[in-house]
């Protein structure tokens, strides 16, 4: 599905007063955000962002998070029975993803962390080609170009420069395509991050930056980070920040479409901080319960993104039984499909490691190469003189 | 303006305008580069030519630079960044190392990194702290880079055009203390490769091998060995990732003896790989052990004591004639 088609009804921002307001801090357990659907499942509106969908798209929405979140899952067990040697699960940031996901067009380009299965999803990419680096058979291996999504990168926020530096080209090439790079909030510490910023700023590239604050960097939390609500921090850079409700998918998707258009128009970056949680670890080798309580969980499970516009689907009469019972049977498949492609996913071919390491060859490689390959054939010499 | 004399300031200067003007992708980027001309003008007259789109003054902000080039790239420039001086290269050395070296292979060859990175490096010009430092080894030590230096005028000019044709991360070291040396450069010519060595000096006692700002050393100790009747060849290798052992192990099996010269430190340096392979290859040539001359295991010194620091021509004489003592 794509909402890309949908006539926004968003008001563009008239006074610097209004957009104002939606920057002032407040205490940090009290976090303003553009919310557009509450965790009760209610619509509401807000002065500076909306959308309007139809029912379908709606259903489109919910159906992007459901199949995410069933995805995720499936890793997160393929991880517990040894398949993959890691997984970085989403649980919880799905309407994150999946909001700022739609918001995005063909021609825009994306740079994620190593989470964003979600945003993946939303660019085509298939599912079973984010598992090769957690099964351990490549470090990346998709073709970015392919769906204008890049190679999940670990070393965390330096991303951000490659996609201020991909905006900048899009200004260059007098293209109108935007870019959104991913990271997290303890990304945000990162001096990388600082100099995208200054970077985007100065030359008024097309990026919004999208980040995530799930609220935890691994065992971190965020006053281990950061004095003053992140998205503030774009006003020092002199460009505007924007908090949202991250699990509200309808905000996700209206505040990354604005933030989008701005880009578009020549307006320069946006920090969308979508405030969230990540519900399950950090990756499977974590253990939260050693650093947060259940309490804290059972809070945000209170705001949990599916269920909200589950009800809210459910009370408008959106989507009818059929439409969830077929959802389910479509999850069951698309797990099914998953693990059967996790399992045959063959070792590569130990020659594989000499392969592109460069564009144009290097001697030293092609040396060693060589020497691998003879020692390789040895072994099969061995074993035919030994029959 | 085939065969002029240039410094190889201007020769990179003129190469650098040569390449913005074949391909309107190929765009400069660094920290001064834009009007002042850079702080060694090997920049100058470009932004005033092609214009701030082409010829971009950055932020100070070494990992920016890195970072938004490989992004660049990616969206099909050729980005060619200046570090204004070595040691201010790490604050993007992990750019260049975790991200630019990398991100050919994982996307299994699917895109391309076609940056140069050009670090003016060495000492010998009076500098204070990190304005004098030789971390070529720290760069080939990483797969998925390409490491080179020119020594000479007619080699910037045209290996700084191979460097920016080449669709592979190159770091382009270019020796500080030579900028003003002058030098023929032939721009019909039909150039060396990339990542061949070039036999400097013809000789056959010895062979010295160097690269960058240590060519010229080894070429006046070469000079000053043939008055005492010492035969010496130089290499120049010019590559430093990879490197041409095919070239160095003629010039050993001919001559049968081998110093390497370079001023960074010696421990774990390019001479103890140069070393080590051509032991490998060379050990029934060889008349005496493979000798290094460089740096020592210590910070770069101040100004004052720099000249006792960089090998000279005596210590470079020095090893000679403890390698033919063998």
């Amino acid at each position: 599905m794509t909402v890309e088609s949908t006539a926004a009804t968003r008001k563009p921002r008239r006074s610097s007063k209004r957009a104002g307001a939606a920057r002032t801090p407040k205490a940090p357990d009290e976090p303003q955000l553009v919310q557009l659907l509450t965790p009760d499942g209610e619509r509401i509106e807000h002065p500076e962002y909306e959308v309007d969908l139809t029912p379908e798209e709606l259903r489109g929405l919910y159906r992007d998070m459901v199949l995410t979140r069933r995805f995720d899952a499936e890793a997160t067990a393929l991880q517990r029975q040894g398949e993959l040697g890691l997984w970085a699960s989403l649980l919880g940031q799905e309407a994150a993803q999946i909001g700022s996901g739609r918001a995005l067009r063909d021609d825009d380009y994306v740079f994620p962390t190593y989470r964003e299965h979600g945003v993946a999803w939303c660019r085509g990419v298939d599912p079973t080609n984010l598992l090769g680096m957690f099964r351990g058979v490549n470090h990346g291996g998709w073709d970015p170009n392919s769906n204008n999504f890049h190679l999940y990168t670990i070393v965390i926020g330096s991303q951000t420069l490659h996609a201020t530096g991909y905006a900048m080209g899009i200004v260059k090439d007098g293209a109108d395509s935007a870019v959104v790079a991913y990271f997290g909030d303890g990304a945000s510490s990162q001096g990388d991050v600082a100099e995208a910023f200054t970077f985007s700023a100065v030359y008024n590239a097309p990026v919004v930056f999208f980040c995530q604050n799930n609220q935890w960097a691994i065992s971190e939390p965020t006053e281990k980070q950061m004095r003053v609500p992140l998205y503030q921090r774009a006003q020092g850079f002199g460009f505007p920040g924007v908090r949202v409700d991250g699990n509200d998918v309808l905000a996700c998707l209206a505040v990354t479409k604005s933030a989008l258009e701005r880009a578009r128009r020549g307006e320069g970056p946006t920090l969308v901080e979508a405030y969230t949680y990540r519900m399950g670890a950090h990756t499977t080798s974590d253990d939260p319960t050693k650093y947060r309580t259940d309490d804290e969980r059972q809070a945000w499970e209170a705001k949990d993104p599916i269920q909200r516009l589950k009800t809210y689907l459910e009370k408008q009469k959106f989507a009818d039984e059929a439409f969830f019972t077929g959802l389910e049977s479509e999850s069951e498949t698309l797990g099914k499909r998953v693990r059967e492609a996790v399992r045959a996913m063959p070792d590569p071919d130990p020659m594989a490691m000499f392969e592109n390491t460069h564009a144009d060859g290097h001697a030293l490689v092609d040396e060693e190469r060589a020497q691998f390959a003879a020692y390789q054939a040895s072994f099969a010499d061995s074993a035919e003189e030994g029959n | 303006m085939a065969g002029k004399n240039m410094s190889i300031a201007k020769a990179l200067n003129e190469s650098l305008r040569t390449a913005l003007d074949t391909d309107p992708k190929v765009l400069i980027m660094g920290e001064d580069v834009g009007k002042l001309g850079g702080v060694f003008r090997v920049t100058d007259g470009l932004h005033k030519d092609f214009g701030e789109d082409r010829v971009i003054d950055t932020p100070l902000a070494e990992s920016g630079i890195v970072g938004t080039a490989i992004g660049l790239a990616l969206r099909g420039y050729r980005p060619v960044v200046e570090i204004q001086f070595d040691g201010f290269v790490f604050p993007a050395y992990d750019q260049i190392v975790t991200q630019l070296a990398k991100m050919y292979a994982r996307a299994l060859g699917k895109i391309k990194l076609p940056v140069v990175v050009r670090i003016p490096y060495g000492g010998g010009i009076g500098a204070v702290e990190h304005h004098s430092e030789s971390p070529e080894a720290l760069f080939a030590h990483v797969a998925g880079l390409k490491v080179v230096s020119p020594s000479n005028a007619s080699d910037a000019y045209w290996m700084m055009q191979q460097a920016i044709q080449s669709d592979d991360p190159v770091i382009f070291f270019e020796p500080k203390r030579r900028y003003w040396d002058k030098g023929e450069v032939d721009t019909d010519a039909i150039p060396h490769p990339l990542h061949k060595a070039r036999v400097a000096r013809e000789g056959t006692d010895l062979t010295l091998a160097a690269y960058g700002p240590m060519v010229k050393v080894c070429l006046e100790a070469a000079a000053a060995a043939a008055e005492e009747g010492k035969s010496v060849e130089v290499v120049d290798l010019r590559s430093m990732s990879p490197i041409d052992f095919d070239s160095v192990q003629t010039s050993v099996e001919k001559t049968r003896r081998l110093v390497v010269v370079h001023e960074a430190p010696v421990f774990l340096g390019t001479g103890a790989e140069i070393a080590a392979r051509i032991t490998e290859r060379c050990f029934y040539h060889l008349e005496a052990p493979v000798l290094r001359v460089g740096g020592y295991h210590v910070p770069y010194p101040p100004a004052r004591l720099e000249d006792e620091y960089l090998p000279g021509l005596d210590r470079v004489l020095d090893a000679v004639d403890r390698s033919l003592a063998y």
